[in-house]
């Protein structure tokens, strides 16, 4: 059954809210030790919440658009009472006070959470291998990777385990998973999901999006979760999306530009499984009604440099309250700074740490001006490029991720390759846009491949609308 | 652009950030870090000159909420995450002076 007729089935007496819930408690069940999608599975409350919902039905009442779906949530998401990781040493036994606006969101509107994936440690990785707790798999082929950094919510949705989930995307870590696990992903407007309560890595990057199995369940979160939040101080103060028209219009005269350089164009290393995917996805879009042709954003070919010096930089900072004094555990020793040392050694990871170091040298004196100073001119060039398609085209399209999932262990001796995951998808945190991968096609291999449609800020609509025309078009051929 | 990071580089970019590298961990992230800002060297091509940096991609100003007293944040509840407090407070180990 799809996210979307859940509430409806439950509505009707078909089912019930602990029925749908079993049903995903078993195939987590069934497979979860051999995927370890979750950090926690919050079977207990999952439960209760299920009857709490069966219980308002019951009375006639309505509890909302999610009305007992369930929900995986994306462990650097807080949720009050519960332990939230970020798949980190650093947070071991750390219950937040208080819940992300999201998560009111969700309950709220009926949803049931069932547990909080897996990650690479603060959202840090393109492969869900840099978690403290161990590798997330991807459920379609399990000696490869599900992706990352939102590992395992896009595998939580590609194994049935919940129809829809959460993620955050600073680089690609939504988008990229998606694509690699065969799901839909979406990443939002910059502002348009409230972060109060996801715990920042790239505060000018960070985003908060869903997972689900179909376009319409992703646009159907998407409306729930989105909207302002006076928690949130860059939250956009515009009311909660509605994408319902968006997935019948069609593409009928919509012009969309495919991104050269990330195409088969100026970057190399995109496979050409991936590229034939893409131009499966044009054609589909052209006998739609849609105008595409190949453009060129130029300084999308930079995207990938700036962002290794910006969002470590960012997380740098962030990554600075991690100091053993007010939340988290603690590695005794004799002084306040050699205390902080010690339990932020062994506190995190190689990857956070390279991270932390790479940002600290990129801000230090000497290096700012070589580094982020020349990064954060180069953000806005690719904002002015951007502009300037934009105002040729309503869309624009390029491959999600440069292959389809690899083998676990494959990149993680050399960190840049494993960076390169994100070459297409980083220009649109950089520039804020929404963006959104749609699975189209499969590699040799068998494994799936993610298309990814771009818009310009607050066009989620318009994105939506090629999202639907090439689910469509995907499922005609299979 | 730069001269390649060196292994004192990092060691003293690891002291400013608070974390202790072993001699092994020095020699690989000291490459694994000049590859990536070598990666980072294709933005000298670039004329940026003229270009004026992007810190954030939305038109940010300062937000402040109405002057109205509201629920707070409970205390107990937070110091409860804290390793150790003491009368209400987060307690650490000496900051000043000799320790021992």
């Amino acid at each position: 059954m799809n996210a979307r007729e859940i509430p409806s089935a439950i509505r009707n007496g078909e089912t019930t809210a602990k029925e749908v819930l079993e049903t995903h408690l078993e195939a987590i069940q069934n497979r979860e030790e051999e995927i370890h999608a979750f950090n926690l599975v919050m079977e207990e409350e999952a439960r209760n919440e299920a009857e709490r919902i069966d219980a308002l039905t019951a009375k006639g009442e309505d509890p909302g658009p999610l009305t007992g779906i369930p929900v995986a949530i994306k462990d650097n998401i807080c949720t009050q009472g519960v332990p939230t990781t970020c798949s980190s040493k650093i947070l071991d036994g750390w219950r937040p006070p208080y819940d992300a606006t999201i998560i009111e969101r969700l309950r709220d509107a009926g949803a049931v959470i069932v547990g909080k994936t897996n990650l690479d440690e603060f959202a840090m990785g393109a492969s869900t291998e840099n978690s403290a707790f161990g590798p997330t798999r991807n459920p379609l082929d399990t000696t490869r990777v599900p992706g990352g950094s939102s590992g395992g919510s896009a595998a939580a949705v590609a194994a049935g385990f919940a129809p829809l989930a959460i993620g955050s995307d600073t680089g690609g870590s939504i988008r990229q998973p998606a694509a690699l696990c065969g799901v839909v992903g979406v990443k939002p407007t910059y502002g348009r999901v409230s972060r109060y309560g996801l715990v920042a890595f790239a505060s000018s990057l960070d985003q908060i999006g869903p997972f689900a199995e179909t376009v319409a369940d992703a646009a159907l979160l998407l409306e729930v979760i989105s909207g302002h939040d006076p928690l949130d101080t860059t939250s956009i103060p515009e009311p909660s999306l509605d994408l319902s028209t968006a997935l019948t219009q069609g593409v009928e005269g919509l012009r969309i530009g495919v991104i050269d350089e990330l195409s088969g164009g100026a970057i190399e290393g995109i496979s050409d499984d991936v590229l034939g995917c893409l131009e499966e996805a044009v054609q589909a879009l052209t006998s739609a009604g849609a105008i595409v042709e190949r453009t060129s954003v130029p300084s999308t070919v930079y995207g990938l440099s700036a962002y290794y010096v910006i969002a470590p930089a960012e997380a740098s900072s962030n990554l600075a309250r991690y100091d053993g004094v007010r939340f988290g555990p603690r590695v005794d020793a004799k002084t306040t700074s050699e205390m902080m040392v010690a339990t932020r050694t062994a506190g995190f990871g190689d990857e956070v740490k390279r991270r932390i170091m790479l940002g600290t040298y990129a801000l230090s004196a000497g290096y700012y001006d070589a580094y982020y100073g020349k990064s954060q001119k180069v953000r806005t060039l690719i904002m002015n490029d951007f502009a300037s398609a934009y105002k040729k085209y309503d869309l624009l399209l390029s491959p999600t991720a440069p292959t389809t999932a690899f083998p676990l262990g494959d990149k993680t001796e050399d960190p840049l390759q494993m960076y390169l995951q994100d070459i297409c998808t980083i220009s649109s945190n950089l520039a804020g846009h929404p963006a959104m991968s749609v699975p189209f096609g499969k590699g040799t291999d068998g494994l799936p491949v993610g298309i990814q449609v771009l818009a310009s800020a607050m066009d989620e609509h318009t994105m939506f609308r090629a999202g639907a025309i090439l689910e469509a078009s995907n499922q005609g051929k299979s | 652009m730069n001269e390649r990071i060196s292994r004192d580089d990092v060691a003293h970019v690891a002291r400013l950030a608070c974390l202790s590298l072993t001699d092994d961990e020095l020699d690989s992230f000291t490459s694994q870090l000049a590859d990536i800002l070598e990666h980072a060297a294709d933005l000298d091509a670039l004329e940026l000159e003229e270009i004026e940096p992007t810190a954030h991609p939305l038109p940010l100003a300062n937000v402040l909420r109405d002057d109205e007293p509201g629920a707070a944040a409970d205390r107990e509840k937070f110091l409860a995450s804290a390793p150790q407090i003491e009368n209400n407070q987060f307690k650490v180990p000496p900051a000043l002076g000799d320790p021992s």
